[in-house]
C-alpha cells in the first residue's frame, strides 16, 4: 500500500498544476502556473497576455476624445476614473481649468465607482472563499450604484462620462436625489457585510496571517492601493497629489500595518465609508457653472510629455503622454494598477497552502483587462 | 523638495548626465552604461531617496530606442524622471534595474515583450502577452497588415 502511494505522489519532487486560465477564482483570464510540493506552494509563475489588444498601440492611431473610450476598457470597474485620468493629462497639457461643477461631479462619481468596484470585491472574495451569499447581497447593492450611472451617464459599467473639457453632458436632475437615497440605504446596509463575512470566525481563520507583505516589500514591488495601504504604505494619490475636488473635501487614509489578506480586505470596507463621506460633503454643494469648457473640435496637445496620475479602486493609474504636437498622440503608456501588483503574487504565496493561493490572489482584486490592457 | 533644489541634487549625484527642469519634473537623461549607478545613487541618497518605480515606459524616438522611468520619493513625494537612450535597433540592450527596484522585473519584460529591449542582468526575460512569432509592435517601423485603424 504504502509503495504504491510512493509511486504516485514521489517524495522531494514538486509538481506544476496549472491554474486557470478558465478557473473560476482568477476572475477572467488569468493562468497561474503553480509548483506544489504536497500542498504548499512553492511557485507561482504568472502567464498572461489572453486578452491583449494592444491599447498603448491603438491609442496611437486615435485622437484624445477617443482614447478616452478605451480607457473604459482596462479596468472596467474603474471606468469612470480611468476617463478622467486621461481627460486630466490633456487638460494638464491644454492649461485648462475645468469649472468647479465639473470637478464635484467627477469625484463624485469616482466615489461612487469606488463604492460599487469594492462592493463587487467584497462579494466575490466572499463568494471565492466559499461564502456564496455574499455574491448576491454584494450585486444587489451594486445595481443600485450602476442605476444612478445609466441615469446620468447613459452606461452602467463602460460609463465613457469625462470628456476633455468637462463631461459628455450635465447630470440628470434626479441625480444628487437618487445618490443622497443611495447613501442612506448604504449606511443602513453596510453593517451587513461585516455581519456576514468579516466577522465570520472561518473567513478570519482563512485570511489573518496569509500572504503577509511588509512595508519595505510593498514600495519595493511598488504596491499601490488597498493592497499597499494594508502594509502600511501610505500611498494614496488623492491625499498626496490630490486632483479634481479632492482638495476641498476631508477623509482619512485608511491604513493597516500588518499587510496580510484580511487587512486588505479591511481597507477596502473601510474605504467604503470614507466615499460615502466624500461624497456627502460634496453632494448637495454642486455649484452652477458650464459642464464643459469650450474645445476646439480636433485637440492637438503642444509638444511635450505629460504624466498625471489619479487613484483608482486597485491602485495608483499613471498616464503618461509623448506628444509630437499632432492630433494623434506619440506615445501613450498606462501605468496599470493591476499590473504591477500581479508581479509580487509569487513571494506573497511562496509557502503557503494551495488553498490561500485563492485566497491571496482574490485580496489583490485583480482585473485582468487592466493587467493585458 | 523644489523642483530646483531637486536638480541640484540630482546633477551632484548624475555626473556626466544631462539634468533639466522639465515641463512637470526635472529629467535626467543617462548614458546606457551609468543608469544603474546613477538610479542607485538617486534611491539611496537621503535627500532624493526616490524609492518607488511608479512607471516603465519604453519608447521609440524615431531612431533611438530608449527607456524612461518615473521615480517617486514615498517621503517627499516629488518625482523625477529618468531618461536612457540606445541607438543600436537591431540588438538594443540596456542594463536591468531589478537589483534597485524590484517591481522593474515585470515592467521590463513588458518593454522587452513589445519595443524588442533587451535589459542585461534581467532574472527572467521572456516575452510576457505575446507569442515569440510577433515583431514588436510598439516600434514604429512595427508594420501590421490586419489593423485596418492607422494615420
Amino acid at each position: 500500500m504504502e509503495e504504491a502511494v510512493k509511486s504516485v505522489v514521489p517524495e522531494n519532487e514538486e509538481y506544476v498544476i496549472n491554474m486557470g486560465p478558465q478557473h473560476p477564482s482568477t476572475h477572467g483570464v488569468l493562468r497561474l502556473v503553480v509548483s506544489l510540493k504536497g500542498e504548499i506552494v512553492q511557485n507561482v509563475q504568472p502567464h498572461i497576455g489572453y486578452i491583449h489588444r494592444g491599447i498603448e498601440k491603438m491609442c496611437e492611431s486615435m485622437t484624445y476624445p477617443q482614447i478616452i473610450h478605451l480607457t473604459d476598457r482596462m479596468d472596467y470597474l474603474s471606468a469612470h476614473i480611468n476617463n478622467e485620468a486621461v481627460c486630466l493629462t490633456v487638460e494638464k497639457a491644454l492649461g485648462i481649468e475645468v469649472s468647479d461643477r465639473v470637478k464635484y461631479i467627477r469625484t463624485i462619481l469616482s466615489e461612487l465607482t469606488r463604492i460599487q468596484s469594492h462592493q463587487l470585491f467584497w462579494a466575490t472574495f466572499g463568494m471565492d472563499l466559499g461564502g456564496l451569499t455574499c455574491f448576491f447581497y454584494g450585486l444587489r447593492d451594486r445595481e443600485k450604484v450602476l442605476d444612478i450611472f445609466e441615469e446620468t451617464c447613459g452606461g452602467r459599467m463602460i460609463v465613457s462620462y469625462n470628456a476633455p473639457g468637462g463631461l459628455m453632458n450635465d447630470i440628470h436632475p434626479n441625480f444628487q436625489k437618487r445618490t443622497k437615497e443611495f447613501i442612506k440605504y448604504f449606511r443602513k446596509t453596510i453593517h451587513e457585510y461585516d455581519d456576514l463575512l468579516t466577522g465570520n470566525v472561518i473567513f478570519q481563520e482563512r485570511t489573518k496571517g496569509i500572504g503577509k507583505v511588509t512595508r519595505e516589500d510593498a514600495i519595493d514591488w511598488g504596491m499601490t492601493g488597498p493592497v499597499g495601504r494594508a502594509s502600511g504604505f501610505s500611498c494614496d494619490v488623492r491625499k498626496h497629489n490630490p486632483y479634481s475636488a479632492y482638495d476641498k473635501v476631508s477623509f482619512n487614509e485608511i491604513l493597516y500595518n500588518e499587510g496580510d489578506t484580511f487587512h486588505r480586505y479591511k481597507v477596502r470596507m473601510d474605504e467604503m465609508h470614507e466615499s460615502m463621506n466624500i461624497i456627502d460633503q460634496l453632494i448637495d454643494n454642486i455649484p452652477e457653472g458650464p459642464w464643459t469648457e469650450k474645445m476646439k473640435p480636433v485637440i492637438k496637445l503642444p509638444e511635450g510629455e505629460y504624466f498625471q496620475s489619479v487613484e483608482t479602486a486597485r491602485g495608483e493609474l499613471g498616464v503618461y503622454i509623448v506628444s509630437d504636437g499632432n492630433k494623434y498622440p506619440y506615445r501613450v503608456k498606462f501605468r496599470s494598477p493591476n499590473f504591477v501588483n500581479l508581479a509580487p503574487l509569487n513571494i506573497m504565496s511562496k509557502g503557503s497552502k494551495i488553498a490561500d493561493l485563492v485566497a491571496i490572489s482574490g485580496s489583490l482584486d485583480l482585473i485582468i483587462p487592466d493587467i493585458d490592457r | 523638495m523644489e523642483k530646483k533644489q531637486l536638480a541640484a541634487a540630482a546633477a551632484s549625484l548624475a555626473q556626466d548626465s544631462v539634468v533639466t527642469e522639465g515641463l512637470q519634473f526635472v529629467e535626467i537623461t543617462v548614458a546606457p552604461e551609468n543608469l544603474v549607478n546613477v538610479v542607485s545613487a538617486l534611491k539611496f541618497n537621503r535627500e532624493t531617496s526616490l524609492d518607488l518605480l511608479v512607471s516603465l515606459t519604453g519608447m521609440d524616438w524615431g531612431t533611438d530606442l530608449g527607456t524612461v522611468y518615473h521615480l517617486r520619493s514615498t517621503e517627499f513625494n516629488h518625482m523625477l524622471v529618468v531618461k536612457t537612450k540606445v541607438s543600436d535597433r537591431e540588438n538594443p540592450e540596456i542594463d536591468s534595474l531589478c537589483p534597485v527596484y524590484k517591481s522593474a522585473e515585470f515592467h521590463e519584460r513588458e518593454v522587452y515583450d513589445l519595443l524588442g529591449i533587451k535589459f542585461r542582468g534581467h532574472p527572467d526575460l521572456r516575452r510576457l502577452f505575446l507569442d515569440s512569432t510577433w515583431g514588436f509592435p510598439l516600434r514604429k517601423d512595427y508594420k501590421d497588415d490586419i489593423n485596418i485603424l492607422g494615420k
